[in-house]
């Protein structure tokens, strides 16, 4: 696979680009913010996602979806990244659908015409900790009836309060740390004895702590196998990983896009900063390393499309280098742009506040590099 | 495909009937290097046999024209020789600035009748040539140099001096730029071509940091240069150099991708157990290094669909050798006391120190790092200024 966009992606790009910028640009962000919005985001824009196609890209084809790859799904986070639209495009139409591909037919019929319709979101229900450490998952799910009874709680949970489905990675053997034992649940958003605490994050999305006390569900709830989970928890942590290092080349590059606009027209001594060569050269090496950043999505929505198993070791590649380089970004975009940058008026500062949160999910730029050291043998 | 599936085929059996058992182990020293030329001393009778029937195929430079000593094979073709020449282990035939710049310049800049001379002299290494650019008061500001040719009717008396010359005491013949108009700056350099031995050429090797000396300082007292040894127009010399940087920056920054599919750390395994910061940095390395190979394989297709900025080449010069001066750093600081030894046998001549020393060189030689960033702050972002 070429490290190139072949033609009908570009024109995906053109468009995803296009309805973005109109759409949903930072202005739309901040209408939301400034209203206390409790889910974070727009339903109708959801429901605009649908109409562009964009919901069903992941979709299988047999499912009615669109059957494209990581690749396309990317595309449209790098977008969704480059104008900080709030969505629930990474959790549901990216990690989720991935879960539910591995599913049986009557759960993908459930719940795939919804999320190509623009109507259903999903909540991914995977993190127990402040860090993100999948195998440590201690959620308990006990034999219980016909199903299964979950105890224990999640955080981290991106609108979750506005999911009509919650995937909640469980253990149902095995021991915590282990990888063995674990088991993927499709728990509906009524269910009885789930409770959800819902708060604003640094970024203006909302993002819940969720509390199941002896939430019971049928055996049909299983996603995948028992016992079996992370195999798909795998796939899903893949996706989850390389579709946010997508959205951070987005929020990067357009942090990187407004400083660099703001150094050719900004003013001092008499002259434009961007003549500064103490200036420039920190621009050049911003820009060698979002193109880096840029590189290593690249190959590992390539290496996820083509099922190559190097796709383990480019998934933390992509989400490391794209957590280095966004992060340079907006910290030089905000240096850069010197007093302004501190105004909540100017958007720079909440790209910078995009970056953190992206930055903490599925695996900071620490997890990862110590992931490439392990999946390299030491 | 299937063309290119029986080339592939046919290339592997050739490679397997011809390369000696010899010429399939690593490199171990400079020494081993086949570098060519009138005074080369061959290392090894298979040394001399890998170069002469390489050459006599064409394939010292593969995706040369036949008419000129390559192959003539496609890029598609050539991808495949090398891939095939990397799977069996195969060194490479010969190395020589005369296949990586000049022959690309003339190529591109010279005529007919120097491309027939010149071009079949150096795919058959029969000529070793150094690169004349660099002068004392020219490193980065290279087109202020001063090495004068004065027109003298058929020829030009040559008086000057460079600096930064690669193996010019091993050299056979210089290209090298001199000035031959001292009203216009860039429009006023011409790139001449001669011998080593002509009369008035002296050089002094100096002796660097990693205590070798591949470099020289280069003299010209007189030298006569006949008037047909100048390639490309009178005076349009920069354009050549600027075109053979470009080559040059091409070359270096493949570096930082070395080492194949493996990673920096993964090497040390054995010796991180108490280690756990040297650990996480060589993590952070080979994020940057497996993140850089993906960039060059990007740099490398948008090279050839042409959709590349014509100044990319500066970048991935700038990233490549400052990844290759911390993974050197990170050689030697796993490599700890032991890759201190700097003559003994054990260390291979103190290889790795000296490894380490050459690599600060990287991000200076064929522009610098700054001059890198420079160009790309112009060029490709647009920022203002001169």
């Amino acid at each position: 696979m070429a490290m190139t966009y072949n033609e009908d992606q570009s024109m995906l790009r053109d468009s995803a680009r296009d309805f973005m910028k109109t759409e949903a640009p930072v202005a739309h962000l901040r209408k939301y913010r400034d209203m206390d919005c409790k889910d974070g985001f727009s339903h109708d824009l959801w429901k605009q996602f649908s109409e562009m196609g964009f919901t069903g890209i992941l979709i299988p084809e047999a499912d009615g979806g669109l059957g494209m790859g990581h690749v396309e799904a990317g595309i449209v986070l790098e977008e969704i990244g480059r104008n900080l639209s709030p969505s629930p495009f990474l959790s549901t139409s990216v990690i989720a659908v991935e879960a539910l591909k591995a599913a049986d037919k009557a759960m993908r019929d459930r719940w795939f015409p919804g999320i190509l319709a623009g109507e259903t979101v999903i909540g991914i229900a995977l993190e127990e900790g402040k860090k993100h450490h999948p195998e440590k998952i201690a959620l308990k799910a006990e034999r219980s009836g016909n199903g299964f009874k979950l105890s224990g709680a999640k955080q981290f949970v991106v609108q979750g309060s506005s999911a009509d489905m919650l995937i909640v990675a469980a253990r149902t053997g095995g021991a915590v740390g282990e990888t063995d034992g674990l088991t993927l649940f499709a728990v509906e958003k009524d269910a009885a004895g789930l409770s959800l605490d819902a708060a604003r994050t640094v970024d203006s999305a909302m993002a819940a702590r969720v509390a199941f006390d002896g939430v019971e569900v049928n055996a049909d709830a299983v996603i995948g196998d028992v016992d079996g989970g992370w195999a798909v928890l795998s796939k899903m942590l893949n996706a989850g990983r390389t579709g946010s290092a997508a959205e951070m080349v987005g929020v990067g590059t357009g942090a990187m896009d407004l400083t660099f606009d703001y150094l050719k027209q900004r003013k001092q001594f008499g002259r434009v900063i961007g003549e500064f060569q103490a200036l420039q050269h920190r621009a050049a090496h911003l820009y060698g390393e979002m193109e880096m950043a840029r590189s290593a999505v690249l190959k590992a929505q390539n290496f996820l499309d083509e099922e190559d198993p190097r796709a383990e070791l480019y998934a933390s590649v992509a989400k490391a280098k794209a957590g280095l380089a966004c992060s340079l970004s907006v910290r030089e975009g905000v240096q850069m742009h010197g007093g302004i940058g501190m105004t909540d008026e100017y958007d720079i500062g909440l790209y910078m506040k995009r970056d953190r949160a992206l930055a903490e999910y599925m695996g900071d730029i620490y997890f990862h590099a110590d992931r490439v050291a392990k999946l390299n043998g030491y | 495909m299937s063309e290119l599936e029986a080339f592939r085929t046919e290339i592997r059996a050739w490679i397997e009937a011809n390369c000696p058992p010899e010429m399939k182990t690593p490199i171990k020293s400079d020494d081993d290097t086949c570098w060519g030329g009138r005074n080369f001393v061959f290392q090894s009778e298979a040394q001399k046999q890998w170069m002469e029937r390489c050459a006599a195929a064409g394939l010292t430079v593969p995706d040369w024209p036949k008419d000129y000593g390559g192959a003539g094979l496609s890029p598609a073709e050539t991808k495949i020789f090398r891939q095939e020449m990397a799977r069996a282990g195969a060194r490479s035939p010969l190395n020589s600035f005369g296949i990586w710049m000049l022959g690309p310049a003339l190529l591109k800049f010279g005529s007919e009748e120097q491309k027939r001379h010149y071009l079949p002299q150096i795919a058959r290494g029969e000529i070793r040539w150094c690169q004349g650019y660099s002068e004392p008061g020219s490193g980065s500001d290279l087109v202020s140099l001063q090495t004068f040719g004065e027109n003298k009717g058929d020829h030009w008396v040559v008086n000057g001096q460079k600096i930064w010359t690669s193996y010019a005491d091993k050299a056979d013949w210089i290209f090298c730029l001199v000035r031959t108009d001292k009203e216009n700056k860039y429009q006023g350099i011409s790139f001449l071509l001669f011998d080593m031995t002509t009369p008035g050429v002296t050089t002094k090797p100096i002796k660097l940091i990693s205590g070798n000396s591949p470099f020289c300082e280069t003299f010209f007292d007189n030298v006569v240069v006949p008037k047909h040894q100048i390639v490309g127009e009178l005076n349009r010399g920069w354009d050549v150099a600027k075109y053979l940087l470009g080559h040059e920056r091409e070359m270096i920054s493949g570096m930082g991708g070395d080492g194949g599919t493996a990673s920096l750390g993964g090497g040390f395994k054995d010796a991180l157990g108490d280690e756990p910061i040297l650990r996480a940095q060589l993590a952070m390395f080979d994020v940057e290094s497996l993140a850089f190979r993906a960039h060059s394989e990007r740099f490398m297709d948008e090279w050839k669909t042409g959709t590349a900025h014509p100044a990319y080449s500066n970048l991935m010069k700038y990233i490549g050798t400052e990844l290759n001066k911390k993974r050197h750093e990170l050689v030697m600081a796993a490599g700890g006391s032991d890759a201190l030894e700097w003559e003994s046998e054990r260390s291979k001549g103190g290889k790795r120190a000296r490894d380490w020393l050459r690599t600060k060189a990287n991000s200076i030689e064929g522009g610098t790092s700054e001059v890198m960033l420079n160009v790309v702050a112009k060029r490709i972002l647009d920022m203002p200024g001169a």
